[in-house]
């Protein structure tokens, strides 16, 4: 294994068809139109010295490194800003050149420091490297003059130092903070000599408006911009590609490794979710592999109130087979059930629901999808036949009109906001819907064309309002519906939004937002050009959240607006592979692909394959699982990767359900609120310690690759099969390259794909199979997975949660940036600092009243239950609007949403909780107890055994 | 909450959805979707409590639910 060396080509590639034809120091090259020399040259594999150039940003021309000549020309022009020309005849080396550069080298090795040989970057600095290329062999100017030496280190972000003394003011930083991750964060201060880098209005990074994505670290060609654990740790000696394992973009990352320990995680440029870009969690936040906290032993205890007692592996997987095998005797059965997780790879989850279905003998088998994105699967099956996202990420670069609904993506979806926000400075239009006044309504060079910040619970009467906008102003893409939609369905659908009820003027009542604002949306959405909506769990996360993403796929069908690049209805998922686990057969009613259960011809070939009869009946959502619990019904749970207690709704029921049964077993890396309530525990492996596969947002699937050895010493899918052994169930495989062909040979979408496949191509899009060897960027291209398009009748319907005097105002819920989930993983990094608690974000007219300023302690409660968090007084909600995150144990915010959940899938309506805030001066009585049972169930007894 | 009433709020929220397509085709969407997403036993127990009267369940799903009830009776005398 080595270092993966990337090729910089110095500038982007350009996007032209016409072919220009050149020669570069006598050899002849063929490149589209608008590729600069310098590019030009490196495809021939000559490398033009280049400072300021790198392939990720515009070329800028500042450094005067890269000059070259040209036959018929005067001068030197910088090869980095010169567009190649037919005919063109160029020379890269010529003694005037060599001489040239040389100077400029000696200017900026003058105001260098050279103590090249303990600096962090030496051996990775293009600073150092073009002083070698050029030949430097002396500086005249002495360092006797003016220079920038002595400048201050600034060291207040926690993943990298900015150190001026090195900087040669190439703005390659500026411009990545710009062009690749939209920020503008940072700026040239000054001119000439004087002129410096500088975050913000000059202050420390951490104090600027830097959101540690990583762009201008990975850009800087000097050791200016370096992470610390290079600084720490060495330069690394080789690496290895995986996906980052954090949220449903699913970038792609080199691990650059020293032996088993990890040195930095470098976005990968051929990585096709990310093409090299990253957010501060992939990049940064994987210290909490090592954290000392990680449970690396397995362990037991006979009751939930005692502390836990270390054992062999083997003594852990008998208990569980044991316990789960005498329940079934005890209480039948159904008594028993698994859930599998959203950050476990595509093979883990699968080989659970097979434990489950196979082993087990029941369908009791869900998935922490549940709770997100349950509802994108039913409505985008019911309408479109199929349950994913209808675009790659790529689609963006051809999209006029965006339209965000319930979905933060600069929070949630860095690495794609990052792209959809340089689409919007190119001109695209943007109408956001939502209550909440997220960042992308207004940031540096975007600006909302229509902001709908509509009342939470009100998303379908606002997208049935633009529906009927569209029908009644004849702005319907009646071409389109006629080939490719179910014409009675249309019909149906489009008297249904025409009545007055539907009409903007009385959905302003309901959702508060005007009718011409809703008006002046719909007509941009339809006649603005291609026009693609993205939604995430401000959409999924109500009582009518299925029912919304009909009327999503309602508004794309009328338009036309789906079935090639640039269009399409895309949910951004949450966690990394959401899809994946969804794809796997992890709902109680449907095996891998989709398929019903109850569909015998399906069944079969599982039953053939797994040599078991399976229940043709569905098995227990989660909620209903805790239901049986309660009930005295249900008596036993594995539990991979996930931790139910804090992320589900209304936790009382939860531990209430968790307290009833008799084998709680959780697979995890920390002992996570969960585990308070579990009999046996079985430690997890990070991404960093096995291999598989993830499946992001837009379908792709791609490798994650062990980069050292498990820490408990076996991987999550080998635990599996151990307990499926135990119970009886033969499961052989040698490694999960074994899982995806059974996977594959039983999944129609997924024929085609194999660990060969992945690594051939990198990644592919399901469906890949016998039609698509490749994979499928875009779906519904001639017809839709079901046919005919299908228009759903979309009727609101008023959630039951509502503001009333008690509880008279709204909590909605969301995540940040530098936290993950129930933040298990980022709250054990450095990203604390961004993020150390959650607070609750309360409009000035709602906190005045109540006697709340910013950073006090207020009790937030609801008829489920109440805590405490700190507000933030701030006008980014609405009046009656309150919001908070969900990323601390402490906060418990789940306490207090309710059981209500969406009518089809019972995701729960996390977005909608009618609450009431008061002033507070500290934590509840149920926090502080909380806090002491969770201590006391985290007891190691000292004495282990091996 | 008693389990019941739980269920009868999962069927009514449900049966709100479908009501809009109509009489005939709410009844049939109804006992479609409880067939295909409910075990058996929240099916038994949703049959038993219409046949107890059935107390706060809507009309759509009350039917649905009967429907699904002839169409077991029907099972289980074949
Ligand atoms: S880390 Fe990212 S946001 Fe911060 S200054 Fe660098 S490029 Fe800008
Ligand atoms: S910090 Fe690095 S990238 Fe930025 S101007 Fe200085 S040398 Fe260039
Ligand atoms: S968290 Fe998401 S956006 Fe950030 S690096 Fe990981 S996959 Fe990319
Ligand atoms: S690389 Fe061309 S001017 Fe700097």
């Amino acid at each position: 294994m080595t270092l993966i060396a990337e090729i910089d080509y110095g500038t982007p590639a350009a996007q032209s068809t016409t072919d220009v034809t050149l020669t570069i120091d006598g050899v002849e090259v063929t490149v589209p139109a608008g590729t600069s020399i310098m590019r030009a040259a490196m495809q021939l594999g000559t490398r033009i010295p280049k400072l300021c150039a790198t392939d990720s940003l515009n070329s800028f021309g500042s450094c005067r490194l890269c000059l070259v000549e040209i036959e018929g020309r005067p001068g030197t022009p910088a090869s980095c800003t010169t567009p190649v020309a037919p005919g063109m005849s160029v020379r890269t080396q010529t003694p005037r050149l060599a001489q040239l550069r040389r100077g400029v080298m000696e200017l900026y090795i003058s105001d260098h420091p050279l103590d090249c040989l303990t600096c962090a970057a030496n051996g990775d600095c293009e600073l150092q490297d073009m002083a070698g290329a050029v030949g430097l062999r002396d500086v005249r100017y002495g360092y006797q003059g003016a220079n920038h030496l002595d400048a201050v280190k600034d060291a207040s972000n926690p993943y990298f130092t900015f150190d001026p003394a090195k900087c040669i003011v190439c703005s390659r930083c500026v411009r990545a903070c710009e062009e690749v991750q939209g920020t503008f964060a940072l700026t040239i201060d000054g001119r000439g000599f004087g002129s410096k880098v500088a975050a913000g209005m000059a202050e420390p990074f951490m104090e600027s408006e830097c959101v540690s994505c990583g762009a201008c670290v990975q850009a800087c060609p000097t050791a200016t911009l370096i992470e610390k654990s290079v600084i720490e740790l060495g330069q690394p000696e080789h690496s290895v590609v995986t996906t980052c394992a954090y949220c449903g973009v699913g970038c792609s990352f080199k691990a650059e490794m020293r032996g088993e320990e990890v040195v930095r995680m470098v976005p990968w440029k051929d990585g096709k979710a990310n093409h090299g870009h990253s957010c501060v969690k992939g990049r940064f936040a994987w210290g909490y592999a090592m954290h000392k906290e990680r449970i690396l032993k397995p362990m037991l205890r006979e009751k939930v109130t005692d502390p836990w007692r270390e054992v062999s592996w083997e003594e852990a997987i008998g208990r569980v087979a044991s316990e789960f095998k005498r329940i079934q005797t005890q209480y039948g059965r159904d008594a028993i059930g698994g859930i599998t997780s959203s950050r476990c790879t595509n093979e883990e989850t699968y080989l659970v629901q097979k434990l489950v279905r196979a082993g087990f003998g029941n369908n009791n088998v869900d998935t922490c999808a549940r709770v997100c994105h349950s509802p994108t699967g039913y409505g985008l099956n019911a309408t479109f036949g199929t349950s994913a996202g209808t675009q790659d990420f790529d689609s963006i670069e051809h999209t006029d009109v965006v339209m965000l609904v319930g979905a933060n993506p600069t929070d949630a979806h860095p690495v794609f906001a990052s792209r959809m926000k340089r689409r919007l400075r190119e001109g695209a239009k943007l109408i956001v819907v939502d209550p909440r006044r997220i960042d992308l309504v207004r940031s540096p060079h975007v600006q909302a064309q229509h902001h709908l910040p509509l009342r939470p619970g009100t998303n379908v009467a606002v997208l049935n309002a633009m529906g009927h906008v569209i029908v009644t102003e004849g702005l319907v893409n009646e071409a389109f519906v006629r080939e490719r939609c179910d014409l009675a369905a249309f019909n149906e659908w489009a008297a249904f939004v025409a009545e007055p009820r539907n009409s903007p003027a009385e959905v302003e009542k309901v959702a508060g937002v005007p009718a011409q604002t809703i008006i002046d949306a719909a007509r941009l959405y339809a006649t603005g050009g291609n026009a693609a909506i993205y939604y995430g769990l401000g959409v999924t996360e109500h009582s009518q959240g299925t029912t919304t993403v009909m009327a999503i796929a309602n508004l794309a069908m009328a338009t036309g607006n789906i079935g090639r690049a640039g269009v399409g209805v895309n949910p951004l998922r949450g966690q990394n592979n959401v899809q994946g686990s969804c794809d796997m057969g992890s709902f109680p009613h449907e095996l891998p692909g989709y398929r019903h259960i109850g569909t015998d011809a399906v069944r079969a070939s599982f039953e053939a394959a797994w040599g078991r009869p399976l229940d043709k009946e569905p098995g227990l959502r989660i909620p209903n699982m805790l239901d049986e619990a309660v009930g005295g019904r249900f008596k036993g749970l594995y539990v991979q990767g996930e931790d139910i207690l804090q992320s589900d709704p209304d936790t009382h029921h939860v531990a209430a359900g968790l307290a009833a049964m008799e084998c709680v077993v959780v697979q995890d890396l920390f002992l996570n609120e969960t585990a308070n309530y579990a009999h046996v525990f079985l430690p997890g492996s990070t991404f960093l310690e096995r291999d598989g596969t993830f499946t992001n947002a837009e379908r792709r699937i791609q490798r994650i690759r062990r980069v050292m050895s498990p820490r408990a010493g076996v991987a999550d899918w080998e635990v599996t099969v151990a307990i499926a052994r135990a119970m009886g169930l033969e499961m052989n495989y040698r490694d999960p390259s074994e899982i995806m062909d059974e996977i594959a040979q039983l999944t129609p979408s997924f024929a085609g794909v194999s660990y060969a496949k992945l690594d051939e191509l990198g990644s592919v899009q399901w469906p890949c199979n016998a039609t698509a060897p490749e994979g499928t960027p875009v779906m519904h291209i001639e017809r839709f997975v079901r046919g005919s398009g299908q228009f759903m009748l979309t009727e609101y319907q008023p959630t039951d949660e509502r503001s009333t005097r008690k509880f008279p105002l709204l909590l909605t819920t969301g995540r940040i940036l530098s936290q993950y989930n129930v933040g298990a993983q980022t709250r054990r990094t450095a990203n604390v600092l961004w993020h150390e608690e959650d607070v609750l974000e309360i409009h000035p007219a709602d906190a005045g009243p109540r006697g709340v300023r910013s950073g006090d302690w207020v009790r937030l409660s609801s008829r489920a239950g109440e805590t405490t968090v700190r507000a933030r007084v701030t006008e980014r909600v609405a009046p009656g609007v309150v919001y908070t995150t969900f990323h601390h144990p402490m906060t418990q915010a789940n306490v207090v949403t309710t059981d209500f959940s969406d009518w089809a899938t019972n995701c729960p309506e996390y977005k909608v909780t009618a609450v009431q805030v008061t002033p507070s001066n500290g934590p509840t009585e149920w926090q502080t107890q909380y806090e002491e049972q969770a201590q006391q169930s985290r007891r190691i007894l000292a004495d282990a055994a091996d | 909450m008693s389990h019941d009433d739980k269920l009868v709020r999962m069927a009514n929220d449900i049966g709100r959805f479908f009501a809009a397509q109509g009489e005939a085709r709410a009844v049939e969407g109804i006992a479609t979707h409880l067939r295909k997403f409910w075990t058996p036993r929240m099916r038994a127990e949703i049959i038993a409590h219409v046949e107890h009267g059935g107390a706060g369940l809507d009309d759509l799903p009350r039917r649905a639910v009967a429907r699904l009830a002839a169409a077991s009776a029907a099972a289980a005398a074949a």
